[in-house]
Formats: structure tokens, C-alpha cells, sequence
């Protein structure tokens, strides 16, 4: 601290990662604690290896490779690039997450490869769902992740932080999905571009490690490179029992310097939906409520967690999903799968009518299980809604909570889940 | 070095996901034969239009937003596209086309049309309008990024040098 005013928590991780005293605007060459990548990008990374004349990975045990996108594969051509995968992970060493283990996001914090304080990188735009257990992890593309995994470094802007505090209490069914969604409407899609956000606050404290990663996963749908909380008693408790290394959490400063810092109350949030075809489309539920939908979806590194399965299971139990509707859910992980199995949520939703397909992305990435029919309408709880994502430029996607998305395939249209939550319980 | 070429010209927030969709990219990683789909999403055409004689893209506010793919910038290389040119980018495609040796320039596009004949001196930060006969001044990219392209991205720099010399 040469100029004597207090670090964000990006500034201590890059500083600590670096050997310098890092500020916002300075460019650091950082140690990586951990380089992952997904089927439609490590392909590519492994190609831009071979094209360094690289022939191992820096350190075997942090580089993983995950086959989740497009997963089993639906098509020749994937089942090709993921045998490049294969053959990467017996070449060199490197961990290799195979079909049916679970999306990419899920699986490097669940099976502790990352742990807070760490500096990581993955060929995925979404990698800063880690951010949630104070790790500064971030999306890049598959050429820095190649230059990662030989190198274990990489380059970096340190960014600049905007700060969120979030007071009040969340209303009964209202969900961290809906404080990200309102966020995004609020300071758009470029609200947040080339910084790294940092989630604080009564409303942050009292949400779940699971609830607080559907935050951090979105920060990148307004630009920015990472979204960051403290790790507190809970996120310490969640480590217990995962992890190689022991958690080394880093808490901004109090006297930290913010490019912008908002608080909002978010005692009044309504549940939200993002519109076709923009994340920052966003409006009130009350405004879209009775739009007909044909399918639903609940899954994804945003809502394929545990407890999301559980709010959908704890409205879906002793109803049936809509006969004009298809129900998807794609559990984030194996391990989801098999707790999911153990609560009883896995029998609820199929007895209502759920088509469960292999944890991983699902339909979210328009490669496989449930590409929608043209002048179709989704309700999703995953994190994008461009034209073409779901696989058909011709259909329609709206982003909710994973209550809003079990209370619309019950009625067939966007319906508000509150009346699910009245005493504040199911 | 000096670029030169026609502008196409499209508008804010286009997103990896139009530049080249997901149902394309996981089918292989030949991307000459996928860059035929480049921008079909807001231009079923821009591959015939720019392939000829090449171009370049411009945009508006926060180009490359979403996706880290780096089949984006590729499969706008292997169109031909010589430079994208907008008022910012998102910031994985930015690293992903410097990486990828494809020029980024953050400029004022407002005083682009469609069509325009440009020239672009990257080295002197200023678009030369040729059709209307005006100049548009740019800041330079930073030392590292300015290295890295030069070198050709990223790849080449790490044939060159070994590993990271920035």
C-alpha cells in the first residue's frame, strides 16, 4: 500500500499472486492456483499447445479438462473433440471430468480445487461463479488458458472494483437469482465492464454458498471479470471435508478505493425475469406474468444446485407439470444428482412430469436435450437469452428463479411463485 | 501497419453467441468451414459479403460480450476480416483477438457508415476515412497487448520467446 490508502479484494489477490503491490490499472504477470476448460474450449486449447511445441502441463495435478456442454455427445464431431480430451488428460496428466460428472462450475469448488484467496483461470466465460467463495477466478479464451496450463501464469489488468451492499431481507419467494437479474437490468450489460464486482451486505450474510455462487456466476452477463464475496463462517463450513489446500480468505480492506459502490434494500424485491433477447431485459415478474410457455427448464452453473432442486421439488411436490409443457432438469453434478436422489427431490420431479437428463449444461447451450421449436417459449433459469442460444434463432427465452420456473410449468405461462411462499414457507 | 478496407457496419452488444453460434462451435475446430457462419445470426450474408476482398467490422458499444469462445475472433479472421473497430469491447474477446493476432480498435464509430472505404494505421492510433475525408484518433494498446500482436498472438509469442516475455 505505497500510496497508503486500503486494497479491494481483487487488488490483495493479484497483489499476493504477482509478488507486486498491485493497484487497479496496473498489469501483472500472476501465478494461477488452477486452469480448467470445458468441451468447446479445451479442444482448442489443447491445438494451441501443440502449436507452442508444449507437450506438458505446468503442474498435472492443477489443470482439468470437463466435458459438460455437449455431453454425452449428440454428434460425431463432439465425440471427436472430446477423444482430444481424453488423449490430453493421458498424455499430460491432467484431471479429466468425463460425461455424466457435471458442468465445469460445479465441479472445480465442489471437489476443492480452488479454495478462497486463490488465483485461477478457466476457458469459459462463466468461471467467475467462484467469486461466491472468494476465489478470484475468470473467464478467458482457449489461447490464455493454453499459456495458462504450460506456463502457470498469465497476464492481467488488475481491475478496477465496483462494490454492492445489499441490505434488507429477501421477501419469501424471492431468490438470489432475482437480485442478479435486477442488477443486470439496472446497470446493464456493459454496467460492469472490465471490472471486478464485490457483493457485500445483511442479504449476502444470510444467503446459502449455493445461493450466493447464482450471483457471482452472472457478474460476467454485465461485463465483468469477477464477482467477489468474503468468505464467512459458511463458506469455511462448506469447505470442510474438500479442498487439497487450506483456505487462505481475503477480506477487502475497509478503506478500500471503489470505482462506484451502490447499496440497494432489497426488502421489497419482486421475483424477476429477463426477456428475449438480452440478460439486461429485465422487468418485474408482474409484467410478464400469464405469457404462455412450452418449456421449462431448471439446471445450469447458475441454477442446478442442490438447493435450487429443492425450491422447484418443494413447489412441483403433489402437482403435475402443465400437458402443453416440457419440464428439463439437469442436475449441475453427480454429486447434486446423488444428493438430489437421497432428499427425495429427484421422485418428486419426475412424478410430476420432469425429464431429468445427465448433469452438465443441458439445454442451455443449444447442443442437445431440448432444442426449442420455432416461435417456442422457454422459462429458464440459466443465465443467458440470446437468439439462437437454446439452438433456434426462431424461439423465445425468459431467465427466472428456479421457483418462478416451477411455478410457470405447472400453469403452462409465467406465473409469479410467491403464492408457493405465503407464511414464508412452502 | 496500415489496413485497408470496407466498412460493415452493425450495432451495440453483439454477442459471441451471434458472431458464431453454440450449435456450430462444438462441431469441430476446422474453422474455415465454420467461419461460413460468422455473424449469421444479424447477417446470413457477412461471409460472402467480406470474404472477397475482406473488411471491417464495425460496431458499436461492448462488442464480444458473453461467451469466452475464441472461435469469435477466429472465425472473423478466417472471413477476413481485417480489424474490428467499436466504441469498447467485452473483455475476454478483446484479450481473445489480440491473442489470436485479429486488431482491436476502441474508437469514436459514430463517424463510420456502412460501406465507407477506411484505413487503419494501427502503429499511429488513426482511422483514415477515406470516403469522407476525415480522420478518427485512437489510443494505442497498451505495451503488453502491443507486443502480443505484434508477435502475431500469443501462440507465436510463446514459440518465440519460450514462455510469457512481457
Amino acid at each position: 500500500m505505497t500510496d497508503g490508502r486500503g486494497k479491494t479484494t481483487a487488488e490483495k489477490i493479484f497483489s499476493a499472486h504477482s509478488g507486486t503491490d498491485a493497484v487497479a490499472g496496473d498489469i501483472v504477470v500472476a501465478d494461477v492456483d488452477f486452469v480448467m476448460g470445458q468441451d468447446g474450449t479445451s479442444p482448442l486449447a489443447i491445438r494451441a499447445l501443440e502449436r507452442m511445441g508444449v507437450d506438458k502441463v505446468f503442474d498435472p495435478a492443477k489443470v482439468a479438462v470437463v466435458m459438460d456442454h455437449s455431453s454425452p455427445s449428440p454428434i460425431e464431431g463432439v465425440s471427436a473433440l472430446h477423444t482430444i480430451m481424453r488423449d490430453f488428460g493421458k498424455r499430460t496428466g491432467a484431471k479429466v471430468y468425463d460425461v455424466g460428472c457435471g458442468v465445469c462450475h460445479q465441479l472445480i469448488p465442489e471437489q476443492g480445487h480452488v479454495v478462497p484467496g486463490d488465483l485461477m483461470v478457466g476457458c469459459d466465460s462463466h468461471t467467475c461463479t467462484y467469486g461466491a467463495v472468494n476465489v478470484f477466478s475468470t473467464g478467458v479464451g482457449s489461447t490464455d488458458g493454453a499459456a495458462a496450463m504450460a506456463a502457470g501464469k498469465l497476464w492481467f489488468k488488475v481491475p478496477e472494483t465496483m462494490r454492492f451492499t445489499l441490505n434488507g431481507e429477501l421477501p419469501a419467494g424471492v431468490f438470489s437469482k432475482d437480485i442478479i437479474l435486477h442488477i443486470a437490468g439496472m446497470i446493464g450489460a456493459d454496467g460492469a465492464t472490465y471490472m471486478a464486482m464485490e457483493f457485500d451486505g445483511p442479504v449476502i450474510d444470510a444467503l446459502s454458498v449455493d445461493a450466493r455462487m447464482t450471483i457471482s456466476n452472472m457478474a460476467i452477463e454485465v461485463g465483468a471479470k469477477a464477482g467477489l464475496m468474503r468468505a464467512d463462517a459458511k463458506t469455511l463450513a462448506w469447505y470442510e471435508g474438500r479442498g487439497s489446500r487450506t483456505p487462505a480468505p481475503v477480506d477487502p480492506d475497509a478503506d478500500a478505493t471503489y470505482a462506484v459502490a451502490h447499496t440497494l434494500d432489497l426488502s421489497a424485491l419482486s421475483p424477476q425475469v429477463a426477456k428475449p433477447h438480452a440478460v439486461d431485459n429485465v422487468s418485474p415478474i408482474a409484467e410478464v406474468e400469464g405469457t404462455p410457455i412450452q418449456q421449462g427448464f431448471v439446471g445450469t452453473c447458475t441454477n442446478g444446485r442442490l438447493e435450487d432442486l429443492g425450491i422447484a421439488a418443494g413447489i412441483l411436490a403433489g402437482r403435475k407439470v402443465h400437458p402443453d409443457v416440457r419440464f428439463i432438469v439437469a442436475p449441475a453434478s453427480k454429486q447434486i444428482l446423488l444428493d438430489a436422489m437421497a432428499a427425495g427431490y429427484i421422485q418428486t420431479l419426475v412424478e410430476a412430469g420432469a425429464a431429468v437428463v445427465t448433469p452438465g449444461c443441458g439445454p442451455c447451450v443449444g447442443t442437445h436435450n431440448g432444442v426449442p421449436s420455432d416461435g417456442e417459449n422457454v422459462i429458464s433459469t440459466a443465465n443467458r437469452n440470446f437468439k439462437g442460444r437454446m439452438g433456434n434463432s426462431n424461439a423465445f427465452v425468459y431467465l427466472g428463479s428456479p421457483a418462478t420456473v416451477a411455478a410457470s410449468v405447472i400453469e403452462g405461462r409465467i406465473t409469479d411463485p410467491r403464492k408457493y411462499f405465503t407464511g414464508g414457507a412452502l | 501497419m496500415k489496413l485497408s478496407a470496407r466498412a460493415f457496419k452493425y450495432g451495440d452488444d453483439i454477442n459471441t453467441d451471434y458472431i458464431i453460434s453454440g450449435k456450430y462451435k462444438f462441431k469441430s475446430t476446422d474453422m474455415e468451414a465454420m467461419a461460413v457462419h460468422a455473424m449469421e445470426e444479424l447477417d446470413a450474408d457477412y461471409y460472402a459479403k467480406v470474404k472477397p476482398e475482406g473488411g471491417f467490422l464495425v460496431a458499436g458499444t461492448n462488442f464480444g460480450m458473453g461467451s469466452s469462445r475464441e472461435q469469435a475472433p477466429l472465425v472473423l479472421i478466417h472471413s477476413n476480416t481485417k480489424a474490428i473497430l467499436a466504441k469498447s469491447f467485452a473483455r475476454i474477446f478483446f484479450r481473445n483477438a489480440i491473442n489470436t493476432g485479429l486488431p482491436v480498435v476502441e474508437c469514436d464509430t459514430d463517424l463510420i457508415d456502412d460501406g465507407d472505404a477506411l484505413e487503419v494505421d494501427l502503429e499511429a492510433g488513426v482511422v483514415r476515412n477515406l470516403t469522407k475525408g476525415t480522420e478518427i484518433p485512437f489510443p494505442p494498446l497498451p505495451p503488453v497487448m502491443a507486443t502480443l500482436l505484434a508477435d502475431g498472438g500469443l501462440v507465436e509469442h510463446f514459440k518465440k520467446h519460450g514462455g510469457f516475455a512481457l
